[in-house]
């Protein structure tokens, strides 16, 4: 009875102790992050590793998306004689919804990832501790540069997932079926909003492109030092961000959108 | 790779972004619909405003020519307040009047102006006097539910 409760005790402890550890490691990144600004090459080399490498696999699902998007609402929407909403639908479900939260799912695969796997193998090969020695603060000269990286890159990489997948929809309802191109995009301009939709969605993208970011980072960092180690902080950056971003998206969508 | 074609790449990365942004904001979404265009305000009194919705359009002969701005209700009347900002190059007669339709069977509810015969264009800032409340479905059945019951009477009362 007391083994039980001892290991409750220890189990919470564990996880109020992780939890406040990644708050200090957060706040940490933060505090970083101008002088990172100031390295801007460092930055701009990991814009180019977390975004421009992530554009192919985003905009080739963002297309994917919008094809079986159009095909399936037209289905549906034919039944009630509303094709020409396909458009609108297509529309706010990207950029409401979708955009963010794929773009999200697939850089947790694609870069939040390999950041994990870079910055663990760095731990596990003692370059983060070699830099220590040389007075030179790893999380300011390894971590905040791609922390920032993955900040900036994740609301473009969402817009161009949007856009491309708007276009997808385009090509299947207007060229493939035939839908009047006039009424697709007229009855998009009328019912989003500038602000309140695409504004709405990429502040949803950049909080998620801080989660996921940040998860990827925090678990590099933490990884135990070993190959083992480091295939467990890869796993758990993937299923973290993933649940994070899902759970956060659920409640940016409420407090956003809850009124018609 | 060098920092110069790293600095190339992120450029174009970034300028791809602005592009998705802009197509998304212009194309597909409500910027520069007319948002630019100078307006001027108008009010108009409805015993029931129905389903109308904020941005809904205000529309002459099928013709979009503005938005509603805001609904508010009067304390005093009792009555649905429908504030609208319709476009400069559109002036309408002083008498006309003010409907809430609705496009289609079950689309969406907009504000009919039909214009009326008066010299005066209507000023910024006029309330329009001839309304013509929406159309609400239970009010509708129940006044056919009454007719049918009052005809039945009748035929009843004449046997």
């Amino acid at each position: 009875m007391t083994d039980t409760l001892a290991r409750l005790g220890r189990f919470s402890l564990d996880w109020l102790r992780a939890l406040g550890h990644s708050a200090f490691f957060f706040v940490d990144l933060l505090r970083f992050s101008p002088a990172a600004l100031r390295r801007f090459p460092l930055v701009l080399a990991q814009v180019n590793a977390i975004g421009n490498r992530s554009l192919i696999i985003i905009a080739a699902s963002g297309l994917a998306v919008g094809f079986v998007l159009a095909l399936q609402m037209y289905y549906a929407l034919v039944t009630y004689g509303a094709a020409e909403s396909l458009g609108l639908i297509v529309n706010l479900a990207l950029v409401r919804e979708l955009g963010p939260v794929v773009t999200a799912l697939l850089f947790a695969g694609r870069a939040g990832t390999s950041l994990t796997a870079e910055i663990g193998l760095m731990k596990a090969g003692e370059q983060l501790a070699a830099m220590e020695l040389m007075a030179i603060d790893p999380r300011a000269r390894v971590l905040a540069p791609r922390f920032i990286g993955g900040i900036v890159s994740m609301p473009i990489l969402a817009l161009v997932f949007s856009a491309v997948g708007i276009l997808g929809a385009y090509v299947v309802a207007v060229l493939l079926i035939g839908v009047d191109a006039g009424n697709f995009w007229s009855i998009m301009q009328d019912r989003v909003d500038v602000w309140r939709d695409l504004g709405n969605g990429i502040v949803k993208s950049a909080v998620f492109g801080i989660i996921c970011t940040f998860v990827a980072l925090y678990q590099g960092y933490e990884t135990e030092a070993t190959p083992e180690g480091v295939a467990h902080a890869t796993t758990r950056t993937v299923v973290i961000s993933s649940l994070g971003v899902l759970g956060m998206d659920f409640i940016l969508t409420a407090l956003m959108f809850s009124t018609p | 790779m060098s920092t110069r074609s790293t600095e190339t790449l992120v450029g174009l990365f970034v300028l791809l972004g602005l592009a998705a942004l802009f197509f998304l904001a212009l194309k597909a979404a409500n910027l520069g619909n007319f948002n630019t265009e100078a307006t001027y305000p108008v009010s108009a009194r409805f015993d029931n405003v129905g389903g109308l919705k904020v941005r809904a359009p205000v529309r002459s002969a099928g013709v979009t020519v503005g938005r509603v701005t805001a609904i508010t209700l009067d304390g005093k009347t009792f009555q649905g307040v429908v504030r609208m900002d319709i476009r400069q190059g559109f002036q309408f007669p002083k008498d006309s009047s003010a409907k809430i339709l609705t496009s289609g069977l079950l689309g969406d509810q907009y504000v009919g102006l039909e214009p009326g015969g008066a010299e005066a264009n209507l000023a910024p800032g006029a309330t329009i006097t001839q309304t013509q409340s929406a159309l609400v479905l239970e009010n509708l059945i129940g006044q056919v539910l009454f007719n049918k019951a009052a005809e039945a009477g009748d035929a009843g009362a004449k046997k």
